[in-house]
């Protein structure tokens, strides 16, 4: 199979920027990305776009062109949307094209706006990630929805907030020195214990914030960068997408992501490895117990055992199995649309050894990444390789 | 008042008048309207079942920061209850704010409650 290589990354500070609207945003990642990889801009074929509620925030549907025009593109550009993963697809997508040789290089990328407005309207808004009928006429809230996961986790599998709260102060104390992530603080478990609560058993501190930012990636194909010598080290090798039932009532079990299973089955057959060849991961952390549901559904963690983790220091900067280096959803900051391909620009700075934690990773070869949209029922898992 | 009823209204209609139901398939298996097809086989016959008088709450939360619509309602108690092959998500009502007498397994019955904004599914302890 034909790999993919990221020849150039690029992200904005994820933070709050009341100054700059998304398509500064979009700009300035976009551009970053470009200059990273010494691809002249006129070989660009298409912009693969993400966003989520740009409606919302904005007033602002139809971003592609928008976007293309920040990135100083005249080409086809096209704007994905699947909630919190709506970039994780375009990335997808993007992989696709070009193995199938209809594109050499394509800018992939994500933008979301959201500190603009009072977070009892991005509560709506990312609420509409979900059922409408089912589950949004309920007062049902996405901190509300993962809370009935890990409440039923707690229930079936004995964890407590206690555990949880570990993973928040990992992710934490991850991102200190991450000069892009929202919060460079180290917090305690009693921190998070202590947080208020947003819907039980989810505290302020178990949730990824509300953040402004973009990210973007340029891919081209094994052959352009051959031809043009571009110095494009990290691969993707393998890409996989799950869906499953909108609404969480509708799901066999409150405590699976079936779809992430599915997806991680396809990117590691499609890469031609498994999980034990994982050396590190970016997870969908926007909640703690989302990171303990991502470990189970890639394969690293049996059912039920997750959540130790964390706590055991396995998925730690020291551990076996580094989750979430960059600080994750949760210390990065969490704009939406951007997230996905946040994870890959991430993961190619710490393979390609300009990171500020790739020195925790200096041997790693093979990462990967989970992203998930509402509560799993849509997900992209991509796995990155060092190739040369 | 003559707003288009939907489906899913007239579903909410059934489970307040005490007569909630869930769609069947010939293969057996269950879901909610509105559907065309099973979602399970893609099977075009559906028949309605009774739904169960009798659920039980399979998990719960506090809705601590509601969206701006449910504001003077929070905090609320919300669940996810099955009843038979199927689950629905709603309201807990007589139950301590606090969710300090849930827990996984309650019993409940299902209703509905109006207000001048919206219509939602309750559950009550039994």
């Amino acid at each position: 199979m034909t790999s993919v290589r990221i020849a150039g990354v690029g992200m904005t500070p994820f933070d709050s920027h009341p100054e700059r609207t998304g398509r500064e945003l979009f700009g300035s990642a976009s551009n970053e990305a470009i200059d990273d990889s010494n691809v002249p801009r006129g070989d660009i074929d298409a912009l693969f776009y993400g966003n989520f509620m740009g409606a919302f925030a904005e007033g602002q549907n139809h971003q592609g062109p928008l976007m293309a025009d920040a990135a100083g593109l005249s080409v086809p550009a096209t704007r994905f949307e699947s909630a919190c993963t709506s970039s994780g697809v375009a990335v997808r997508e993007a992989v696709s094209k070009i193995r199938g040789g209809e594109a050499d290089v394509l800018l992939v990328g994500g933008m979301e706006r959201m500190t603009n407005e009072p977070t009892s309207f991005v509560t709506e808004a990312l609420a509409t990630a979900g059922d409408e009928l089912y589950e949004g006429r309920a007062g049902m809230t996405f901190p509300g929805a993962y809370a009935l996961m890990a409440n039923a986790y707690f229930a079936e599998h004995g964890a407590t907030r206690a555990d949880l709260a570990e993973i928040a102060v990992k992710n934490h104390a991850h991102a200190l020195e991450n000069e892009l992530a929202q919060y460079q603080r180290e917090i305690s478990v009693d921190d998070v214990l202590e947080a208020p609560l947003v819907a039980d058993p989810i505290g302020v501190y178990d949730a990824s914030p509300i953040t402004d930012g973009a990210s973007a990636a340029v891919l081209v194909s094994d052959e352009y960068a051959r031809e043009r010598d571009l110095d494009a080290p990290v691969s993707i090798t393998g890409t996989g997408q799950g869906t499953d039932q909108l609404a969480l009532q509708d799901r066999a079990s409150l405590t699976r992501t079936p779809a992430a299973e599915r997806a991680a089955e396809e990117a590691y057959a499609d890469a031609s490895i498994g999980p034990d060849d994982v050396d590190l991961a970016e997870v969908h952390d926007c909640f703690t117990i989302a990171e303990v549901l991502a470990l189970e559904s890639l394969g690293f963690y049996d059912r039920g055992t997750g959540y130790q983790a964390a706590r055991d220091g396995e998925t730690t900067r020291d551990g076996d199995l580094p989750v979430n280096l960059s600080g994750g959803l949760k210390a990065k900051g969490h704009p939406v649309g951007a997230t996905g391909t946040a994870q890959i620009v991430e993961l190619t700075k710490l393979l390609r050894g300009d990171h500020v934690n790739s020195d925790a990773v200096s041997d790693a070869e093979t990462a990967i990444t989970h992203n998930a949209g509402g509560t799993v029922a849509s997900v992209t898992v991509h796995v990155l390789e060092v190739v040369a | 008042m003559s707003e288009p009823r939907t489906a899913f209204d007239s579903f909410v209609d059934a489970l307040a008048a005490g007569e909630g139901y869930f769609l069947e398939c010939s293969n057996g298996h269950a879901s909610l309207p509105p559907r065309h097809v099973c979602p399970d086989c893609g099977d075009a016959s559906l028949e309605r079942r009774s739904l169960p008088e009798r659920g039980e709450v399979e998990s719960h939360t506090i809705i601590r920061v509601p969206a701006p619509q449910f504001e003077a309602d929070a905090p609320y108690p919300l669940a996810i209850a099955s009843f038979g092959p199927v689950r629905l998500t709603g309201r807990l009502e007589n139950v301590d704010p606090d969710g300090g007498d849930v827990e996984v397994g309650l019993p409940v019955a299902v209703d509905v409650r109006e207000t001048d904004d919206h219509r939602f599914v309750v559950f009550t302890p039994q």
